[in-house]
């Protein structure tokens, strides 16, 4: 038997269902491996240890009475800090939300609590889920596991550094531009963007409410479905949220089989700007795909090298007025109220010392897209650019299932590289940012290693609502994979740690 | 395209965001490279594309009329910077 922290979601899933281990074995052995690596990853920025033995014992107890639980009840799992939950302070990365107990629970932690899995706690994130490095946490960074000088991806970075370090089985991620995939590329980990409106994003602190979408990061396939199946489904309380069913995404991530499926490489995303490494990599998938009896077409999507500037003009459009809402009035940080200062000076005062660099210049980015005089030649332009990219994505796959391409140009920088480049930090999303403005579906699954020794992911797209596909795809070229490499890229890892 | 501090003064000021000088200037420089990293996306689309805020395409969505529980007083207060007779106290309003 493998150890309880290097098992997949899955086998946890069936150790505890057959009752050879507790929820609360399962629990006490991540708790462990926290306490072990944490000091040095960093994935976590809360650790709601006591609470997380308490539900676990709760979870075995009701297994013990025989109750029916969901497949995943007593799996332990991360949270993002953009999602609130009651009882643990939500930070979003930020200091002026320092301390902050949230007054109710986002739809997707109620789901996680109505599954009975056990939350270990809130893992790290730039803050306010702006940055692709984890480097924007006003708590400080997290690390790469794979080399602790290097970053984990961002803005998820602490859930993939969970994920790859063995201190949680499975976490949850929000996806604006790119926020779980790129992290899961440069950990060697599983990330899914679900389509727009597949899970709720009721209390999951909004960045660009029109680009945001949570979603399931794992180590494999298999798990990613499981935990996808658990948040995602409609909810009233999300005016945005999807209101049908949602796809069979663990039957698909079963079938393993893509004979006659016909794949799209997207020829804009590739070549300048991509390590050499990164494209091997991903050709190489291609052709374990193809030699597996999938059809692969070279497809043109002619509009997105656009994507990233319109990205960068809507997304901090939509930050600016979002928070707006921190103004030191109901909650959060409130700094300079002497009594004699007005309520004005003290929001900018507020603002001013609780809000981290990349957030400044996202507001001032956002607000000058915005203002009179250049709403249409920036934030409108931009809103064009994105009707454009949709119509790329709907005529693309009318010729084929699923687009792919690599997940980001590079392998993990390292730490303070990129920190005061702007613009080089937001081309490690140049892949992933069409499918939020799009709206559809996105996976990242791990490739295989650069030259560096650091993992590289491929992304499979698919359309609105057929993220099933992503599992279907996803599982086979995993199994593909790991029939070449003897086990999970993340196996490596393990075995170092052992 | 050049922004100035100033510039970047008055949309902070639009933002009610307190920056430092030498956060002005660096945001400065760092905006017009982002500016014109982006600038081109007026040149991509014609006149006869229309603009998506948005990628689905929605519509208006009511809930039933229906008396729920909602958020307590309390608890709704619990993590205010000021509270004074049940309510947010906030600081000066009017012009003294």
């Amino acid at each position: 038997m493998t150890s309880l922290i290097h098992a997949t979601a899955a086998e946890l899933a069936d150790l505890l269902s057959t009752g050879v281990v507790s929820s609360e074995e399962v629990t006490r052995a991540h708790l462990d491996q926290i306490a072990d690596v944490d000091g040095e990853v960093h994935a976590y920025l809360y650790v709601d240890s006591d609470r997380a033995l308490d539900t676990a014992r709760q979870v075995d107890r009701k297994r013990q009475q025989g109750e029916q639980l969901g497949r995943l009840a007593g799996v332990p799992v991360g949270l993002k800090d953009a999602f609130t939950y009651m009882g643990a302070p939500t930070t979003c990365g930020s200091k002026i939300l320092e301390g902050w107990y949230p007054p109710y629970n986002a739809t997707v932690t109620q789901k996680l609590i109505d599954a009975d899995m056990i939350i270990l706690g809130k893992t790290n994130m730039d803050e306010f889920a702006m940055g692709s490095s984890t480097e924007n946490s006003a708590y400080g960074p997290t690390c790469n596991p794979w080399d602790l000088h290097r970053i984990p991806g961002g803005s998820g970075g602490g859930s993939a550094a969970a994920l790859a370090s063995f201190q949680a089985p499975l976490t949850i991620g929000s996806d604006t531009g790119g926020s779980i995939r790129q992290p899961a590329a440069v950990t060697g980990t599983v990330g899914v963007k679900p389509t727009y409106g597949a899970a709720s994003r009721y209390g999951l602190v909004a960045m660009a409410s029109s680009l945001d979408q949570p979603g399931p990061c794992a180590r494999n396939v298999m798990d990613a479905a499981l935990l996808h199946e658990v948040i995602c489904g409609h909810d009233p309380k999300d005016s945005t949220s999807i209101n049908a069913e949602v796809p069979n995404v663990v039957a698909a991530a079963a079938t393993k089989d893509v004979r006659g499926l016909k794949i799209g490489i997207v020829k804009e995303l590739g070549g300048e700007g991509y390590e050499p490494e990164v494209l091997a990599r991903f050709r190489e998938a291609i052709d374990l795909l193809a030699n597996a009896g999938a059809e692969i077409h070279e497809v043109s999507c002619p509009h997105f090298p656009a994507a990233l500037g319109a990205y960068y003009l809507i997304m901090p459009s939509e930050v600016s007025s979002n928070l707006a809402r921190f103004d030191a009035m109901r909650y959060g940080l409130r700094v300079g109220d002497d009594g004699s200062t007005s309520t004005e000076q003290v929001m900018r005062t507020t603002r001013g010392a609780g809000f981290g660099a990349e957030v400044k210049r996202r507001i001032i980015l956002g607000t000058y897209a915005l203002s009179s005089g250049y709403y249409d030649a920036y934030y409108g332009s931009a809103q064009k650019v994105r009707t454009l990219i949709i119509r790329d994505f709907t005529q693309a796959f009318e010729t084929v299932d699923v687009l792919m391409s690599p997940t980001s140009p590079t392998t993990a920088f390292t730490i303070g590289e990129r920190a005061n480049d702007p613009i080089a930090m937001y081309k490690a999303d140049l892949c992933t940012i069409p499918t939020n403005l799009a709206g559809n579906a996105a996976m990242s699954i791990p490739a295989g290693l650069g030259d560096n020794s650091m993992p590289v992911g491929v992304q499979i797209m698919a359309p609105p609502q057929g993220d099933d596909r992503l599992y279907r795809v996803g599982g086979a070229l995993e199994a593909l994979l790991q029939d070449k490499w003897g086990g999970p890229l993340l196996g490596t890892l393990a075995k170092e740690a052992r | 395209m050049t922004l100035t501090n100033a510039d970047v003064a008055r949309l902070a000021d639009l933002a009610r965001l307190d920056l430092t000088p030498e956060e002005l200037s660096v945001m400065a420089g760092q905006l017009d490279v982002i500016l014109d990293a982006v600038a081109s996306v007026s040149e991509v689309a014609g006149d006869d594309v229309p603009p998506s805020s948005h990628a689905l395409d929605l519509t208006n969505v009511f809930r039933v009329d229906e008396v729920h529980q909602s958020l307590s007083p309390e608890a709704a207060l619990k993590m205010a910077p000021a509270v004074e007779d049940g309510r947010f106290r906030v600081p000066r309003i009017l012009g003294e």
